[in-house]
């Protein structure tokens, strides 16, 4: 047997609870049954059709592409200002104030939503809107892209902008010319993740959306009736292809990164 | 050894009463010195003695907490390294992954006038000059650890710089290499004809390739001298102890009228030299140092007009060329290391041979400090 | 002169200081909100700001929080079991799997594995939720399955509407959080200690358990903390999972701020909730320091 053999088996196993539900996903969305059970009775893109034809679906859409490309903007804005002091000189304070911005990563979801909640409504008394929603998704999305960030920074010289600026270039040109590409393929892997956050995100979005839900939040709304089944298949089978196509991306930009910074790949995100 | 006669100059590097604090660390505790143009000068010391943050803040990497710096007749003080007629080879060479050899060393031309032609052929001169002709369009990081030196070293003279400065450019590299590239160094800069300053740990490097050397501890410059007189006449037990093996022995220095006299125990009574003091002359219990090649054994046969202490071997190490051995002397505390050259014929004596130590007191140094 | 001009460690400063504001203004500064106003009672649409322990009282005198009676414990002990329980199936489950990536996996293939295992995690966490209800229904794709093969007659009613299937459904999204932490400990680990422990006598298997094993210490602790933290916050999948009857206390969390409207008694809850796991983790912490004190 072969090193691992039993290993092996129970990784592989774990792999497919890992996917499961997620392979039945196109199972169901292209059968031809209202009910979602065995066994399959038939291939239909009708369900697909009807994502197509509803309105309400394409405004909680579109609702959730601006959220989400907003929210990666500024949170990788964010994140690349916080990676690069990270990498930077200490100063008094500075691990203190970089665990609090993390915090997030250990906060239950829903402290952070009730909290938000009462301070966009008591005490700023602002209307919820995709505007409370993208400050929402910015505070959680943060962690993930200062921890992705953070590997593209840590993995620079710090005599490389000492060079650029001893060969005649300003701190700004040292920057731009040497430190920019360097991590560029970490800020499209940051780009891409908080989008899919936000995209995915239903717990903050159902707290502090306004008129116009999120997708999550229609699609929860569309869990409470039964005839919807079929559709939620489609529309989740839609979901997960576009998240992983952007984690495939977000993965090769990462690997071209630590190529181009001719390091040996230590695998993965965070 | 890299003593030639160079023009007199007037000094193209001055530093007066350079401080530098870091909180309450104080790495740099007032250097002045002045090198001169043409000079290849070496900051050598143990790590943490600040040579390198004194090299940096020539760089301007680092501003001085108090102290002036002038390059070429300008105050420095304000002036960013982008502005500075100084450049660097960087200890880990920095050469920026995401670009070409070529690239690479033409980083510094951006703002350089010339047509593009011209730059490029500035870039391929530079790289010829360092031994790398024809590597232009290779990647950076595909590069060995001698041919990134070469890169970082085309890189900083392709700019023509006043001075340019060393971060122990070698320390990197295995003892093969790094002897190779000392002598190719050494021929570099006398081509160039451009100041070169060396930050090293390592003081045969800096014996090797310097025309004058600064020997740092703490934050201060120990002593400042060219390698010989660094070598032999150390102003004190530090450097002494830095720069090669030295024996050092309790001794009582005292004044006769002007006559240094030293009373080493062990070993007996002698008079030095003032150039054999240059430390200044502490009388009383102090410390003399003498260096183990200036001993010799004397084997079975062999006279000498040299003073002679009688003791016995105590150590052999055998390194191929030369054999240094430990004796033991009644009288002195510590075995005295004597190193002798294998010569044909000569024996290499077995621990506790009774043996013959021929000295003289003109090689002896007082250590007072 | 500007700020980018003076010494390094003003720039870091000056660079941290965006994302650090954002952090205070819409981090900490909801988060002492929220102290503040489990101190206050509602009104209407409104607040009584004044002073009063009430909702605490009433968090630790009721009994549907955290005393429970005689036929149901409290909500919160009951979050904290499922918690502990996800964390503890969850944790088990992932360290052969962290060990088979980083011992036996092929370096050059571990980048892929790890990729492999992070997918699911980055699809919605809605949707997985909602697949899971969808599997383990009562005509669910699981009993509708074996009906079909012939393996059972009716419907195993078991599998949904109970606890079991709220920690199936967390233990499975939560398993990246697991993975990660254990498989970076498992890399530090420095492969020639391993050698030097089976060169002294032991075998493969006591190597593991002697070196290995409290070498990955931390990856588990890490591992346990970002399984169990986050999972007791979780409503969405008891919502789904439990129906109408069943509650955690993230749901009762939530019920407060929308059809209780009670958003005090919530916050109140939270700030419990948080302290609890809070103390917990703690805890847990400190015992497990002290067992490597011991050790060492």
């Amino acid at each position: 047997m072969m090193r691992g053999g039993w290993l092996r088996a129970y990784a592989l196993l774990y792999l497919v609870f890992l996917f499961a539900p997620i392979l039945l996903l196109p199972l169901f969305a292209f059968n031809d049954a209202s009910v979602i059970a065995f066994p399959l009775t038939g291939f239909t893109t009708h369900w697909f059709q009807e994502l197509w034809t509803t309105e309400a679906l394409h405004q909680a859409l579109r609702n959730s592409l601006v959220i989400a490309v907003l929210n990666s903007l500024i949170a990788t804005l964010l994140g690349v200002c916080a990676a690069r002091a990270t990498s930077g000189p200490a100063f008094p304070g500075k691990r203190g104030i970089l665990g609090f911005i993390m915090l997030p990563l250990v906060l239950p979801e829903i402290v952070i939503a009730v909290s938000l909640l009462v301070v966009v409504r008591q005490v700023l008394d602002l209307q919820l809107s995709n505007v409370t929603v993208i400050l929402a998704h910015v505070v959680i999305s943060l962690p993930f892209s200062i921890a992705i960030l953070n590997g593209a920074f840590a993995n620079l010289d710090p005599a490389f902008e000492e060079a650029a600026q001893d060969l005649g270039e300003t701190r700004w040109g040292a920057f731009r010319l040497v430190t920019l590409p360097l991590v560029f393929p970490g800020i499209i892997s940051s780009l891409l993740i908080c989008f899919i956050i936000s995209l995915d995100d239903f717990v903050l979005a159902q707290f502090l959306t306004g008129a116009n839900p999120t997708l999550p939040v229609y699609i929860y709304g569309l869990t409470r009736f039964v005839k919807s089944l079929p559709v939620i298949m489609a529309l989740g089978t839609l979901l997960v292809a576009l998240s992983i196509t952007l984690l495939v991306i977000a993965e090769y930009f990462r690997r071209r990164g630590v190529a181009r910074a001719g390091l040996k790949d230590s695998g993965g995100f965070l | 050894m890299n003593v030639q006669s160079k023009p007199p100059a007037t000094p193209l590097i001055q530093l007066r009463g350079i401080h530098k604090h870091y909180g309450d660390y104080h790495a740099l505790r007032g250097i002045d010195l002045e090198i001169r143009q043409g000079e290849f000068f070496s900051l050598l010391g143990p790590s943490g003695c600040g040579k390198t943050t004194l090299l940096r803040t020539i760089a301007g990497f680092e501003q001085p907490s108090s102290g002036q710096l002038v390059i070429d007749g300008k105050d420095m003080s304000g002036v960013p390294p982008n502005h500075r007629p100084t450049n660097m080879v960087f200890q880990s060479y920095a050469i920026f992954p995401h670009l070409t050899v070529a690239e690479n060393v033409g980083f510094g031309l951006r703002r350089d006038p010339r047509p593009k032609e011209q730059r490029a052929r500035a870039v391929a001169e530079a790289l010829e000059m360092v031994g790398l002709g024809g590597y232009g369009n290779r990647a950076a990081h595909a590069l060995s650890g001698g041919q990134r030196q070469r890169v970082a070293l085309a890189r900083a003279l392709i700019l023509k710089p006043k001075v340019l400065l060393l971060d122990e450019p070698l320390s990197a590299l295995d003892k093969k290499l790094r002897e190779n590239m000392q002598v190719e160094l050494i021929r570099l800069q006398r081509n160039v004809g451009i100041t070169f300053i060396l930050v090293t740990h390592d003081q045969e490097e800096a014996l090797v390739m310097s025309d004058r050397i600064a020997v740092m501890f703490e934050g201060a410059i120990g002593q400042m001298a060219d390698p010989e007189t660094l070598y032999r006449r150390p102003n004190s037990r530090r450097v002494a102890e830095f720069i090669g093996k030295m024996n050092l022995l309790p001794a009582e220095v005292g004044m006769e009228g002007n006559r240094i006299v030293v009373e080493v125990a062990g070993l007996g009574r002698g008079a030095v030299e003032p150039d054999q003091a240059p430390g200044g002359v502490i009388e009383g219990n102090s410390t003399v140092g003498i260096r183990p090649e200036t001993l010799s054994l004397l084997f079975p046969g062999e006279t000498t007009d040299r003073r002679v202490a009688e003791g016995v071997v105590d150590e052999v190490v055998y390194y191929g060329d030369m054999t240094y051995y430990d004796v033991r002397i009644p009288g002195v505390e510590e075995p005295l290391t004597i190193s002798m050259k294998n010569l044909i014929g000569r024996p290499v004596l077995d621990v506790g041979t009774p043996t013959k130590v021929a000295w003289d007191e003109r090689s002896l140094v007082v250590l007072s400090r | 002169m500007s700020i980018f001009d003076r010494s390094p460690q003003a720039r870091t400063a000056a660079l941290l200081s965006p994302p650090f504001l954002y952090s205070l203004l819409l981090l900490a500064l909801p988060l002492v909100a929220i102290v503040l106003i489990s101190f206050w009672t509602q009104t209407g649409l409104d607040f009584d700001t004044t002073f009063t322990l009430a909702n605490y009282r009433a968090i630790f005198t009721q009994p549907q929080y955290i005393l429970g009676n005689a036929q149901n414990w409290g909500v919160i002990p009951v979050s904290l079991f499922v918690s502990a329980t996800v964390t503890a199936i969850t944790v088990v489950l992932a360290y052969p799997v962290a060990y088979f990536v980083s011992f036996v996996v092929d370096p050059s293939r571990k980048s892929l594995w790890l990729f492999l295992i992070t997918i699911p995690f980055w699809s919605s966490y809605l949707i997985r939720v909602f697949l899971w209800k969808v599997i383990l229904g009562f005509n669910g794709v699981i009993n509708t399955g074996l009906q079909a093969l012939g393996v059972i007659r009716e419907p195993l009613e078991f599998l949904l509407y109970n606890l079991a299937s709220v920690i199936i459904t967390m233990a499975h999204a939560y398993a990246v959080f697991a993975i990660l932490p254990i498989y970076v400990a498992l890399e530090k680990i420095d492969r020639s200690l391993l050698e030097a422990s089976q060169d002294l006598g032991e075998s493969r298997f006591s190597t593991f358990l002697r070196v290995t094993l409290p070498l990955s210490v931390p990856g588990i602790v890490g591992a346990v903390l970002i399984v169990f933290i986050p999972t007791i916050g979780d409503y969405v999948t008891p919502q789904l999972m439990l129906g109408a009857g069943g509650r955690l206390v993230a749901n009762t969390i939530q019920t407060q701020f929308f059809k209780g409207n009670d958003a005090p008694l919530g916050a109140a809850l939270s700030i419990v909730t948080m302290l609890m796991v809070g103390i917990i983790s703690l805890v847990f912490l400190f015992l497990n320091r002290r067992w490597l004190r011991g050790r060492s």
